[in-house]
C-alpha cells in the first residue's frame, strides 16, 4: 500500500501538465460546492434572523380567518383581544397588529397597500414605531425603502390614505411620512404603511381589535385561545425554507454538473492511461505485482487528483472562502424586488460538517471513475500488455 | 549437466487462439537449464523464442506439458504465487528497456526492492551496488527520457539485477543498441553471470549475443532444432 501510493505520487507527478489541469479542475469543485452551499446556508441564517428581527419574533397569534395571501379575507380576519393577553400585551411582550387593505395616492396615482396599525412604543421588532410618536397634522406613517422607491415618497410626503371601516364604509385622511427604514423583509415593507394602532382602530371602527399578534418569548407559546391561532417560528418560517430549497436544488444541479465535468477529466485520463502505458503495466506485471494490484495502483493513481485538489484547493479556496465570509457576496440584481427576505450582500456560512462531506464526496466520487477504467486491467494479458498490442 | 536444474520443460506445447481454429507457437519442448547456465533461444522472428521465454518467465502459461521453474510448476500457479516467483526470483530485461519514463534511475533500479519491502538504507545500497555494476552511479537523478539507448539498457540491467535473482529472462536486448553497446551490456551480463552465479536466458537472432553465449538453443516453427553447449 505504501508502496502503491508513492509510487501513484510519482506517476502523477511525472505525468505533469496533465496532472495538474486535472487538479485544477477538481479544486474548483471543491470550492466552488463549498462556497454555493456556503451562500445558501447564509441565506437562511440571514433570512431567518431579519424575519425574526423584524416581523415574526418569538412566533405569532393569528386571527383564525388571516390569510397572508388572500387579502380579501382580510375584512374579517379581526376581532377584540381576549383577556388572556391582556397582561403580556401590557407587559410589551405580545404585539398586536391590525391589518387592513387601503389605498393611498402619491402624485396623483392609484395604489393598494396593505395598512397595518402597530404600537408606537413596542420594542419587540426592528421597525422603527418611535417614530409613529411625533405627531404633525396628519396621521404618521413609516414605510420601508422598498414602498418609498416604488412610490417615490421621502421623509415629511403627505399622501392621501383611503380605507374601509368596519362598516365598510370608505373614509380618507392624510399620512405624513415620519420615518423610512432598510429592512431585508419584503412582507414588511412592499405596498405598506405601518401607523400608530390606536388612529387605525378609530379609523376602522375597531377598538381593541387585531389582526395577528407578535410574540417576545418563545418559552411562553402556549396555544391560542379561542379565535386565535398560533403560529411557530417554523411555520412562519416553512415558506422561506420551501424556497431555500428549491434554490438548493437548483444549486446542486449545477454543482453535479460541474462535478461531473471533473470527474470526466479524470476518467478520461484514466482510460487514456490504460492504453497508452500497456507496456508500464505489463512492466509492473513482469517485475511482480498481480495484475489485481495493478489495478490498486491506477485507481490509487486516479483517486490522488482528489488528494491534491484538496491541497490545492486549501490554497487559494481556503483565503477565498474566508474572504467571502467577511465581505460577504453582493447580489447583481436588485433584492428589493425579490418577494423574500434575502439581503443585497449574502454572507456564506461554512461547517465543519459541509467542508468534511464535500471533500468526501469529490474523493469517493474520484476514486470510483479512477477504478471503473482500471477494473480492464485485470483482464488483459500481461505479454500482450507487454508487446503494447491490446486495441 | 553439471549444474543443478533450475528450470526443467517436459513437452511443452502452447497453442493461441486463433478465431475458431489455434495458431502453435511451442511444439513438443522438453529442456532442461541449470543454475548459472548462459543460454539462449535463438531463431528467425515467430519462430517462438518470446513465447517461451514469457512462459518460464510466469507471464503465460503452457497449454499442455510441463514447466517447472524452481521447482513451481507454471501452469498449475494463481496469479499471486506467479507474481511472486518473479517479484523474488526472476529479472526481466526487454527489447525496448521498458523502464519508468517519468522515474529517476535510482528509482527505476529501487523498483523490485520496493515491492521485497526492503528498508529505506538497505535500498540505497543495494541500488548503488548494482549502478556500479552497470557503470552508471553518476546518473541515479536522471530519467531514462535524458539516457542513451545503451544506458537504458544498463539501468534495465540494474533493475533486473538488483535483487540478485536465479533467474534473469533477456528478450532481444540488443535489438535496439549499436554494436559497441551491445557488446558493452552483454560484457556486464557475462560478468554478472560468472560474479552472482545468476543463469541467463536469452531470446536473440542477433550474432553480437549469439557469440557470448554458451548454450545455444535452435527455434524453427515452435521446435527445438538444435541444443548446442560449448563448455568455457
Ligand atoms: N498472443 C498471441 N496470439 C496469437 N499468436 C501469437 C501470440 N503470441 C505469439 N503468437 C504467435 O506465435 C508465434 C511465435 O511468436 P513469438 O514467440 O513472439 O516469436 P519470436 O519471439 O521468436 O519472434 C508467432 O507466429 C506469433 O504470431
Ligand atoms: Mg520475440
Amino acid at each position: 500500500m505504501r508502496t502503491a501510493i508513492k509510487l501513484a505520487y510519482r506517476n502523477l507527478i511525472g505525468a505533469g501538465l496533465r496532472t495538474w489541469l486535472n487538479v485544477i479542475v477538481l479544486s474548483f469543485s471543491f470550492v466552488v460546492i463549498i462556497w454555493m452551499k456556503g451562500i445558501l446556508v447564509g441565506w437562511d441564517h440571514q433570512a431567518k434572523n431579519d424575519m425574526i428581527r423584524w416581523e415574526i419574533g418569538g412566533g405569532q397569534y393569528w386571527h383564525k380567518a388571516y390569510d397572508p395571501f388572500d387579502q380579501f379575507t382580510l375584512a374579517e380576519a379581526h376581532a377584540a383581544l381576549p383577556a388572556a393577553f391582556q397582561t403580556e400585551i401590557e407587559n410589551g411582550n405580545l404585539v398586536p397588529v391590525l391589518i387592513a387593505q387601503g389605498t393611498i395616492y402619491p402624485e396623483g396615482r392609484m395604489q393598494s397597500i396593505l395598512i397595518k396599525g402597530i404600537d408606537p412604543g413596542q420594542n419587540l421588532l426592528a421597525l422603527p414605531t418611535q417614530k409613529l410618536d411625533t405627531t404633525p397634522d396628519a396621521i404618521p406613517a413609516i414605510i420601508g425603502e422598498n414602498m418609498a422607491r416604488t412610490n417615490k415618497l421621502k421623509i415629511g410626503d403627505r399622501t392621501t390614505l383611503r380605507w374601509r371601516d368596519a362598516h365598510g364604509t370608505f373614509d380618507a385622511s392624510e399620512i405624513c411620512i415620519t420615518a423610512i427604514f432598510s429592512t431585508n423583509v419584503p412582507t414588511v415593507d412592499v405596498a405598506q404603511v405601518w401607523i400608530p394602532l390606536e388612529n387605525m382602530r378609530s379609523m376602522l371602527l375597531m377598538p381593541g381589535e387585531a389582526t395577528l399578534l407578535t410574540i417576545r418569548n418563545p418559552e411562553t407559546i402556549r396555544s391560542g385561545p379561542g379565535d386565535w391561532k398560533l403560529m411557530t417560528v417554523n411555520d412562519l418560517v416553512a415558506d422561506l425554507e420551501a424556497m431555500i430549497k428549491t434554490k438548493s436544488v437548483g444549486q446542486s444541479i449545477f454543482y453535479t454538473i460541474l462535478l461531473l465535468l471533473a470527474l470526466l477529466a479524470v476518467f478520461d485520463t484514466q482510460v487514456l492511461s490504460i492504453f497508452r502505458r500497456q507496456k508500464e503495466i505489463g512492466t509492473y506485471v513482469a517485475l511482480g505485482y498481480t495484475q489485481r494490484e495493478v489495478v490498486w495502483l491506477f485507481t490509487i493513481e486516479g483517486a490522488m487528483h482528489a488528494v491534491l485538489a484538496a491541497v490545492l484547493a486549501a490554497a487559494y479556496g481556503l483565503p477565498f472562502l474566508i474572504w467571502q465570509a467577511r465581505t460577504g457576496w453582493k447580489l447583481p440584481i436588485e433584492t428589493g424586488d425579490y418577494g423574500f427576505a434575502i439581503a443585497q450582500t449574502l454572507y456564506p456560512v461554512y461547517s465543519a460538517g459541509l467542508v468534511i462531506s464535500t471533500t468526501l464526496i469529490v474523493m469517493l466520487a474520484t476514486a470510483v471513475v479512477s477504478y471503473w477504467p482500471s477494473r480492464r486491467i485485470a483482464k488483459m494479458n500481461p505479454t500482450e500488455a507487454l508487446r503494447g498490442k491490446l486495441q | 549437466m553439471e549444474h543443478p536444474p533450475i528450470i526443467q520443460i517436459e513437452h511443452l506445447t502452447k497453442s493461441f487462439p486463433m478465431g475458431k481454429a489455434s495458431f502453435t507457437a511451442l511444439t513438443g519442448i522438453s529442456l532442461n537449464f541449470g543454475k548459472g547456465e548462459f543460454a539462449g533461444f535463438i531463431g528467425p522472428s515467430g519462430s517462438g523464442k518470446t513465447t517461451l521465454l514469457n512462459i518460464i518467465g510466469s507471464l503465460d502459461v503452457p497449454t499442455s506439458g510441463e514447466v517447472l521453474v524452481l521447482g513451481n510448476s507454471i501452469g498449475g500457479l494463481t496469479a499471486r504465487q506467479a507474481a511472486r516467483l518473479r517479484k523474488e526470483n526472476l529479472g526481466f530485461i526487454f527489447q525496448s528497456y521498458n523502464l519508468l519514463a517519468v522515474h529517476t534511475v535510482f528509482e527505476n533500479v529501487e523498483f523490485p526492492l520496493l515491492l521485497l519491502n526492503y528498508a529505506a538504507s538497505e535500498r540505497r545500497r543495494m541500488v548503488m551496488d548494482a549502478l556500479e555494476w552497470v557503470g552508471l552511479t553518476d546518473k541515479i537523478k536522471s530519467k531514462p527520457p535524458q539516457l542513451s539507448g545503451g544506458e537504458c539498457q544498463r539501468v534495465a540491467i540494474a533493475r533486473a539485477m538488483v535483487k540478485k535473482p536465479s533467474l534473469v529472462l533477456a528478450d532481444e536486448p540488443t535489438a535496439n543498441l549499436d554494436a559497441a553497446n551491445s557488446h558493452n551490456i552483454l560484457q556486464t551480463m557475462v560478468k554478472l553471470n560468472r560474479e552472482l552465479n545468476t543463469t541467463f536466458l536469452f531470446a536473440t537472432h542477433d550474432d553480437k549475443v549469439i557469440g557470448y553465449l554458451r548454450r545455444k538453443v535452435y527455434l524453427l516453427d515452435g521446435k527445438i532444432d538444435k541444443d548446442e553447449v560449448f563448455p568455457n
